[in-house]
């Protein structure tokens, strides 16, 4: 253990690297998921395909593949940035797909009893959207929508395995490979560097979902 | 839908719009994929050095290539098999210590399950191929890879069958004991058949899980689909159209097995009058 008492800063570093990473792509994951969502429930057909095919592709394909293309297909094409920016928006196309699922799952998951009656007292489309739907929506999408983040965070260390430098997968990697660094406490250290984000990440999601869940 | 009810049904006229508006979004999306075709174009993507190899039999890599890539979505479906059968086995004794045993032992599971969950799959596959030879244990590097997937899915797959026994009515293992079955007779013989039948189609689903995870074996060099297509591309030069080839094989594997899910789902649904209540949550659903 005597190297993660020596390392404690690469550690802390790495974990620093992989919530950056994990920042930029839940942001980015979140506008292009919910724009995603938004085409699958359009009234126009090319829309809804899109919006299907975008998530047929994403959901299927290994991210292993996803970030492959990403590092080799797309430099070959004569694009040019850091490994960081397309591991990042890699993992962030990958996640879209599982945003888009649960946003529309939450929507859908509204009975329509509940427009109807909104309906019915009179309240027009704007209304019944702000006041009755969406209120229920969010409130149905917090537990899954935080699922995926968290998944998110896991597979960010595909992204390390692919050389995003310095995020914490990496640091294990290089500690145990370069520096031959005894690998069971570099593996620990790394494993624990994860836990530490996600058991947390967790519990207060569990927190949450037993705030504000609706008695349906 | 819950869209539908938020207004009225659309009259001729807003039809005749939504029809305009289709056809312009339609345009605006050919005319994109139109752009990235040309770009592609321009890059030289599409010349015969590039994909006459993946698509014509008289070239002279033709042969080699599918061959190579055909060991290699066969390594892949191999260590997905034993990885599925291992978590299978490993995931129903789980849950049935975590139904069954005393409470001391339960609050052990509970915690191996959340730090299995809550470990990144890749650093669990790094760790065995790594970590058992250090510990005396010298595996093919495909046990490695196993080992890593099993320990990752095995809790996932031990959530599932959990929920399974628990979305079971009271009165079925009330019955059992009434008959004068015994409390391992009662899992075995009327608990778990039914719990697996409710959960096929997660079941099915998490199968997807597994077989997109194969694809980390690149990280230990086991031979899998994937790493075999890089091994492809260091000699042909063309990564964007093998990596979309091997994007096409999955995608159209798993989307058959989604498919295959839903459909056992239907017709589990259709048969059976108590449906499961409560749907875990399933790592398919979260991109695990």
């Amino acid at each position: 253990m005597q190297v993660l008492i020596d390392n404690y800063h690469l550690y802390l570093r790495g974990l620093g690297t992989t919530l950056q990473i994990c920042l930029y792509a839940g942001l980015l994951t979140l506008v292009v998921g919910t724009f995603i969502a938004g085409c699958r429930v359009a009234p126009l057909t090319p829309l809804r395909a899109f919006g299907t095919a975008w998530v047929t592709v994403f959901r299927n394909c290994p991210l292993a593949v996803v970030l492959f293309f990403m590092a080799f297909g797309i430099p070959a094409l004569g694009v040019n940035a850091s490994y960081f920016v397309f591991g990042t928006i890699g993992l962030a196309l990958y996640t879209s797909a599982f945003v888009c699922e649960a946003i529309r799952s939450g929507i859908n998951a509204v009975s329509p009893g509940q427009a109807e009656a909104a309906r019915s007292v009179g309240l027009g489309f704007g209304q019944t959207l702000r006041l009755v739907i969406l209120p229920q929506a969010v409130r149905s999408i917090i537990p899954p929508l935080g699922s995926v983040m968290i998944a998110m965070i896991k597979n960010s260390a595909i992204a390390g395995a692919f050389g995003i430098g310095g995020d914490l997968y990496a640091v294990g990697i290089r500690q145990s490979s370069a520096q031959g660094e005894a690998i069971i406490p570099v593996l620990v250290g790394v494993a624990l560097g994860y836990l530490i984000i996600t058991i947390p990440a967790g519990l207060l999601l569990s927190y949450v979902e037993r705030k504000v869940a609706i008695a349906r | 839908m819950s869209e539908s009810v938020l207004y009225e049904a659309p009259g001729p006229r807003a039809k005749l719009r939504a029809r305009y508006a289709s056809a312009a979004t339609g345009l605006v999306l050919l005319a994109v994929f139109a752009w990235v075709i040309y770009r592609l174009a321009l890059a030289g993507e599409f010349t015969y050095d590039k994909w006459g190899p993946l698509i014509d039999p008289g070239n002279e890599n033709f042969t080699p290539l599918w061959t190579l890539l055909g060991r290699g979505l066969v390594n892949t479906l191999l260590a997905a098999g034993w990885s599925i059968l291992f978590s299978l086995v490993i995931g129903t004794i789980l849950a049935l210590t975590r139904v069954t045993a005393a409470a001391w032992y339960r609050w052990a599971v509970v915690g191996v399950i959340e730090l299995l969950r809550g470990t990144p799959v890749v650093v669990l596959i790094f760790f065995a191929y790594q970590a058992l030879p250090v510990m005396g244990i010298d595996l093919p590097v495909m046990w490695s890879l196993v080992i890593g997937l099993t320990a990752y899915n095995c809790v996932i797959i031990a959530e599932i069958v959990r929920a399974g026994i628990d979305s079971l009515p009271k009165g079925q293992s009330e019955a059992a004991y009434a008959v004068g079955m015994r409390r391992g007779q009662v899992m075995v013989n009327v608990l778990l058949p039914q719990a697996f039948r409710a959960m096929l189609p997660a079941l099915i689903s998490q199968l997807v899980v597994v077989l997109k995870d194969t694809s980390l074996g690149f990280t230990i060099s086991y031979p899998e689909f994937v790493q075999r297509g890089e091994t492809a591309i260091e000699n042909l030069g063309n990564p964007i159209q093998l990596y979309l080839f091997i994007a096409l094989i999955f995608i159209v594997i798993n989307y058959t097995l989604s498919k295959v899910a839903v459909y056992t789902e239907r017709r589990l649904s259709r048969s059976r009058r108590s449906a499961a209540t409560e749907e875990p949550e399933s790592a398919a659903a979260t991109g695990d």
